[in-house]
């Protein structure tokens, strides 16, 4: 006798549970009012470039922290740590992404420090980090000039779920044939609402109104309690 | 590169629902995947062969339906996007550029067939 065959909806999302993390972190650190920033880049694209920057101009503003999520190295992780920042390395274990639970486990390690941002410098790929929550408040990636105008097009996940996109290593703009305007209109073809700023951590270009945008975002943060 | 991770919670998922089910042997997995998604089908299936041997998934077939991209404007209109056109998208309804992605991020595992 043969067995019928059962159909069984299963109706369930695969990264619903990480999404539960997430917003269980998000939730937990509003009410420590730390604002947590995820940034993602391809590798070399100037993440801890950035970072160091970003630090430098808020740091008499705001109590920052960072968490480095490289593979397998702690480079990064002493680069911050040498301008007398706290800084915490991630073992992704060869993870391609940082996600809320491992997040968490990063976070833990700053005690009961206090801290009004944390920096999350994510893995160094456009694919994946943008699949996963990782309880952060605002998600900001790097594009660099030498990466290409097309990667949009490429890459349309990670540009759709950004806040703002920053366009660094300007100062090699007059070197490529890199189009800003196809650009521009690429990221908001995906993703109407993403800020962009120019910026070069060469020369410091356009780090002032960065700075400030994530200022204000924190600032917004803090009052949208309650 | 991720494909891993997110196969092998479609596996779990579909464990799970085999036991509340008295599935002992699953013949099939219908998964829905939003078109932002790079995962390449065949490579899905060949990930999860490995991942499911053993296990009463093993040799099950996955059938995906691809969930096309689609936005939800203020003004309460919802529409498709297409990722390769050129100019910037607006509502077609009202103009504005004020949406937001409603469809075509994700996974979710829809319904499967087992004995
Ligand atoms: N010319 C130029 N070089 C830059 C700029 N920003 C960063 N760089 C250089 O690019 C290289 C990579 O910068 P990082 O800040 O280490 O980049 P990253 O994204 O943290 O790299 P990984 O962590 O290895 O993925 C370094 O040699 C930087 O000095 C820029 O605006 N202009
Ligand atoms: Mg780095
Ligand atoms: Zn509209």
């Amino acid at each position: 006798m043969t067995q019928p065959v059962k159909l069984i909806e299963v109706k369930e999302g695969i990264l619903e549970d990480d999404g539960k993390v997430a917003a269980s972190l998000r939730a937990d650190l509003q009410t420590r009012e730390t604002f947590l920033l995820n940034l993602m880049a391809s590798p070399g694209a100037g993440k801890t470039s950035l970072v160091l920057h970003t630090i430098k101009t808020l740091r008499n503003k705001l109590e920052i922290c960072v968490v480095e999520a490289d593979i397998d190295s702690t480079v990064d992780a002493e680069a911050v740590a040498n301008e007398g920042i706290s800084a915490v390395q991630l073992r992704t274990g060869g993870f391609c992404h940082v996600d809320a639970a491992m997040m968490r486990e990063g976070i833990a390690a700053f005690g009961d420090k206090k801290c009004d941002m944390i920096i999350l410098e994510n893995v160094g790929n456009l694919v994946c980090p943008a699949e996963f929550d990782t309880g952060a408040h605002k998600n900001v990636m790097i594009l660099s000039i030498p990466e290409g105008d097309d990667k949009p097009l490429k890459y349309p996940l990670m540009f759709s779920i950004c806040d703002a996109v920053l366009i660094n290593k300007m100062d090699y703009i007059g070197l490529s044939d890199f189009d800003m305007e196809k650009l521009t209109e690429r990221i908001h073809r995906l993703n109407p609402n993403a800020e962009i700023f120019r910026i070069s951590c060469r020369t410091g270009e356009g780090i002032d109104a960065w700075s400030e945008w994530l200022f204000r975002e924190v600032c917004n943060f803090r009052n949208s309690k309650l | 590169m991720h494909e891993l991770p997110v196969i092998d919670k479609i596996l779990q998922v579909a464990l799970k629902h085999a036991r509340k089910n008295n599935i002992s042997r699953i013949l099939s997995i219908h998964l829905e995947i939003g078109e932002l998604s790079d995962l390449e089908e065949s490579w899905l299936q060949r990930y999860f062969d490995r991942v499911s041997s053993g296990t009463p998934a093993a040799g099950a077939a996955l059938n995906v339906t691809r969930i096309p991209v689609s936005a939800r404007c203020s003004c309460g209109n919802t529409f498709g996007i297409t990722l390769n056109n050129t100019t910037h998208t607006c509502c077609p309804s009202c103009g504005s550029s004020s949406w937001q992605l409603v469809a075509g991020k994700g996974y979710f595992v829809k319904s499967m067939e087992g004995l």
